[in-house]
């Protein structure tokens, strides 16, 4: 019982990560917190399953993934939503990337999104397409992982990663516009020039 | 100011390569191909610098949220007593 002790003091410490991960699945506190409860319980009742020496962070990122994949999609009664619409690569590129040349692309991009902008942008994602990104993207992890933890080929994680991230700057690009900060790109494709 | 239309035949190929890269599933080869046209062209180089600070903007945004002190609490619960320290 000891080594239990261990393990679950050992897990709390990717509370927070679980956590931020789980409301972007979810989009809501209440199932997040479920959703994490559930996770760490299964967790613990499993712990003699889990390999020594692997990675016990994937670990509870797949029993999330999975827990969420199997009960919370059903209880959402969401439709799983394959299309996204097709959008040109380098979409966000073409009309920020340049946007200011005398400022770093640093200041630019971090100060230019806030931080419920970036998490509106991935949550809107079609769930098909918001696992991969968030588990690439926000939690770091490799194709293999992910294809691991939501049980697709890696081929379609990366396709959907590939689609994924083109809707979520799409996303971002039209916050961008709404606040007019397009406009002062010189040579962006379909931008209006303000007086 | 740069156009992006300049991108043009190695560069096609480089940015195809841009997400593998970013995602470091490039093996070493195709890796040490990418750093030696990024050396030479300032224009990929640009764009794959602005997806990498993205890839950092958006990983730093969606991680940040506060962990509710009930769910911490809910969690031990579970473990049940070895794992509350007692």
């Amino acid at each position: 019982m000891a080594d239990r002790a261990e393990f679950a003091a050992e897990a709390m410490q990717y509370a927070g990560q679980l956590y931020s991960a789980a409301l972007r699945m979810t989009r809501n506190r209440a199932d997040a917190e479920d959703l994490v409860q559930e996770t760490y319980l299964r967790a613990y009742r499993s712990f003699n399953t889990f390999d020594e020496g692997t990675n016990l962070r994937a670990w509870l990122f797949r029993i999330l993934t999975n827990t969420f994949i199997n009960s919370y999609r059903a209880k959402q009664r969401r439709p799983v939503e394959d299309e996204l619409g097709d959008i040109e690569d380098l979409y966000m590129y073409k009309r920020i990337g340049n946007l200011d040349a005398s400022r770093s692309a640093e200041d630019t991009l971090f100060e230019m999104f806030t931080d419920d902008e970036v998490k509106q942008a991935l949550e809107e994602l079609p769930e098909n397409f918001r696992l991969p990104v968030l588990l690439a993207d926000v939690e770091d992890f490799s194709y293999k992982e992910i294809a691991e933890m939501m049980d697709i080929p890696i081929g379609t994680v990366m396709s959907r990663l590939h689609r994924g991230r083109k809707a979520m700057q799409k996303k971002l690009t039209d916050f961008a516009t709404e606040r007019g900060l397009i406009s002062r790109s010189a040579d962006a494709e379909e931008q209006h020039i303000h007086g | 100011m740069r156009k992006n239309s300049t991108f043009m035949g190695d560069c096609n190929e480089t940015l195809r390569e841009l997400e593998q890269f970013l995602d470091h599933e490039l093996s070493d080869d195709a890796r040490e191909v990418i750093h030696a046209h990024l050396g030479g062209c300032d224009d990929c180089l640009e764009a794959f610098d602005f997806h990498a600070e993205l890839k950092m903007v958006i990983a730093a945004k969606c991680r940040n949220d506060a962990v509710p002190p009930e769910l911490l609490a809910r969690i031990r619960q579970c473990f049940g007593d070895d794992a509350a320290g007692s």
